[in-house]
């Protein structure tokens, strides 16, 4: 019986729940302090926030699985994050100033306010819970695997993915972002310290790094190289490309811009968040070592899991496991909060009209228990379509960015029906593509296609309406 | 302002320079090239930023 894992994992969950309730106690909860924590985080919180980001369930046991199933192509993961980080230096500023100017909790607010349309709000509201649930549900699957490998067996999959749904749902309802911030220290301390070991120490156990690779390119030749299954050097610039600009069209993470104290944050941010990126490569030569240790498994997100096994002791498995576990509750409540706050503040608020504050913020409550039950429905009904379901969310909200973009930089050029039309249009567009299950088109990735084309839209019916929007203007001012 | 526009080096490095670095071979600092070169830009990247922010004026607003 291995029991260590299973009391390191419990013993995990409740220190994060210690943690939840001690970062509430002191604090008076208004629906601002709850989600965005009074604007008052700093360089440091703010960082954690954004790179709790990068260092989730799905990298984790995705990142070192694409490493074992699918080699070179892997390499996007790196470069994505750079893209992202080096365009928050000119994106974020504008989006914090401009929400702390009028008080903005989420990101539908945001568009209400730019466009002053709060049908424009709901529908990024929408499409933002839309996106949300499949994430939330990778990370809620891939906990649930890592708790059913950590435990070896013991604790079925449905019944940890239940049980951390409850813990997630209770955590984000006590303490809002504040019990984030705290976990998502605990968290990067772990992950860090757990990853390097094993990053270091599997590819040793298989005779050290050079010899590692030369080995695994002599078996299989061009398996660490762009180009294997269509994945080349095109699918490779509009991935990153596309995942680069959708990065912070994410509900939550556009959320977590707002926590920031200055706007100067995302900017010193900007230096240190690439860096960070490079601790992936340890995950990475994980799931490596991992073709070597443990070669021929059907699912490649086990990867990571069962060469662990192989190579370590019971209690380090627990320590994986405890890892695990914080690297979903982080991301995880990020999600679960945002979109109770985006059904709450952006749907139910602008369609009953006079809703008071406590109403509004009891809706959010009971609305982060809803999607919790929501996404543990669909966790345990599907298998394999996560990775599809996950890429289609970033899909999903990438589309926010033409009009997000031009709403900042060139509002003049953004119209409120080219701002429906172009999201409208990618959002469809992603749809059809996902149904049809196709993720390359022409050698590209099919969500930049439907980025592309919904620039575009903006662009000409925002120019087709504008004559119309000014004239209604002046007529307006006229009568 | 002018400084800004450095931040072009790490995008060019990501989305033109993959094109020739796409090789396993040589392995550098125990990794195949392609690797190497992504962690070369993400080095790129954040020296970039660190120029970029303390030369840009807007940073210097307020202090």
């Amino acid at each position: 019986m291995h029991t260590a894992p299973i009391v390191i994992i419990f013993g995990t969950i409740v220190i994060a729940l210690i943690l939840a309730v001690l970062s509430h106690r002191r604090k008076k909860m208004s629906l601002e302090q709850w989600s965005v924590g009074g604007r008052g985080f700093g360089v440091l919180f703010v960082f954690l926030l954004l790179a709790g980001e990068i260092y989730t369930t799905f990298t984790f046991l995705g990142g070192s699985g694409w490493a074992y199933g699918t080699g070179g192509p892997t390499a996007y993961i790196l470069a994505y994050g750079a893209v992202a980080y080096l365009l928050s230096y000119f994106l974020l500023p504008p989006v914090w100033r401009y929400a702390k100017e009028h008080n903005l909790i989420s990101q539908p607010d945001f568009f209400n306010k730019k466009f002053d349309s709060k049908w424009l709000g709901i529908l990024v509201a929408v499409v933002g819970v839309v996106a949300i649930v499949p994430y939330l549900q990778s990370q809620m699957t891939g906990l649930g695997l890592i708790v059913e490998t950590a435990s070896y067996g013991a604790i079925h999959q449905s019944v940890a993915i239940g049980i951390a749904m409850i813990v997630l749902a209770f955590y984000v309802t006590l303490s809002g972002i504040h019990g984030t911030a705290w976990t998502a220290v605990l968290k990067d301390i772990t992950i860090l310290t757990v990853v390097i070991i094993i990053g270091i120490a599997l590819p040793m156990h298989v005779g050290g790094f050079h010899a590692m690779f030369t080995k695994i390119n002599a078996e299989k030749p061009g398996f660490l190289t762009l180009g294997a299954k269509g994945m080349g050097v095109p699918w490779f610039i509009s991935t990153v490309a596309l995942t680069g600009l959708g990065f912070y069209m994410w509900p939550h993470a556009f959320g977590a811009v707002y926590t920031a104290k200055h706007e100067r944050v995302f900017r010193k941010n900007a230096i240190f968040l690439p860096l960070y990126q490079l601790i992936l490569l340890f995950v990475f030569f994980a799931g490596f070592a991992a073709i070597l240790i443990t070669p021929g498994l059907k699912n490649t997100n086990l990867a990571l899991l069962v060469a662990v096994q192989k190579v370590f002791p019971g209690w380090f498995v627990g320590i994986i496991g405890g890892a695990g576990v914080l690297t979903a509750i982080v991301p995880g409540s990020l999600m679960l909060m945002a979109a109770g706050t985006l059904i709450a503040e952006n749907i139910y608020r602008p369609i009953v009209g006079n809703a008071s504050p406590k109403q509004v913020q009891v809706v959010a409550r009971v609305m982060v228990w809803v999607v919790a039950a929501v996404t543990f429905l669909f966790s345990i009904h599907s298998n394999a379509a996560i990775v599809a379901l996950l890429l289609m969310g970033y899909n999903f909200v990438s589309q926010f960015f033409p009009t997000l973009l031009l709403s900042i930089f060139a509002r003049r050029a953004v119209s409120k029906p080219g701002a429906f039309a172009g999201i409208l249009v990618g959002v469809a567009m992603v749809v059809y593509f996902t149904m049809t299950k196709q993720s390359l088109v022409f050698g590209l990735n099919s969500g930049f296609w439907a980025l592309l084309v919904n620039f575009i839209v903006v662009l000409v019916v925002s120019a087709a309406t504008r004559d119309v929007s000014r004239n209604q203007v002046t007529s307006a001012a006229q009568s | 302002m002018a400084i800004r526009w450095l931040t072009l080096v790490p995008l060019l490095f990501i989305f033109v320079g993959v094109a020739f670095a796409n090789h396993a071979t040589p392995i550098v600092l125990g990794m195949p090239f392609l690797f190497f070169y992504m962690v070369l830009c993400i080095v790129v990247t954040s020296v970039c930023m660190a120029i970029v922010y303390k030369f840009d004026p807007t940073n210097k607003e307020g202090k």
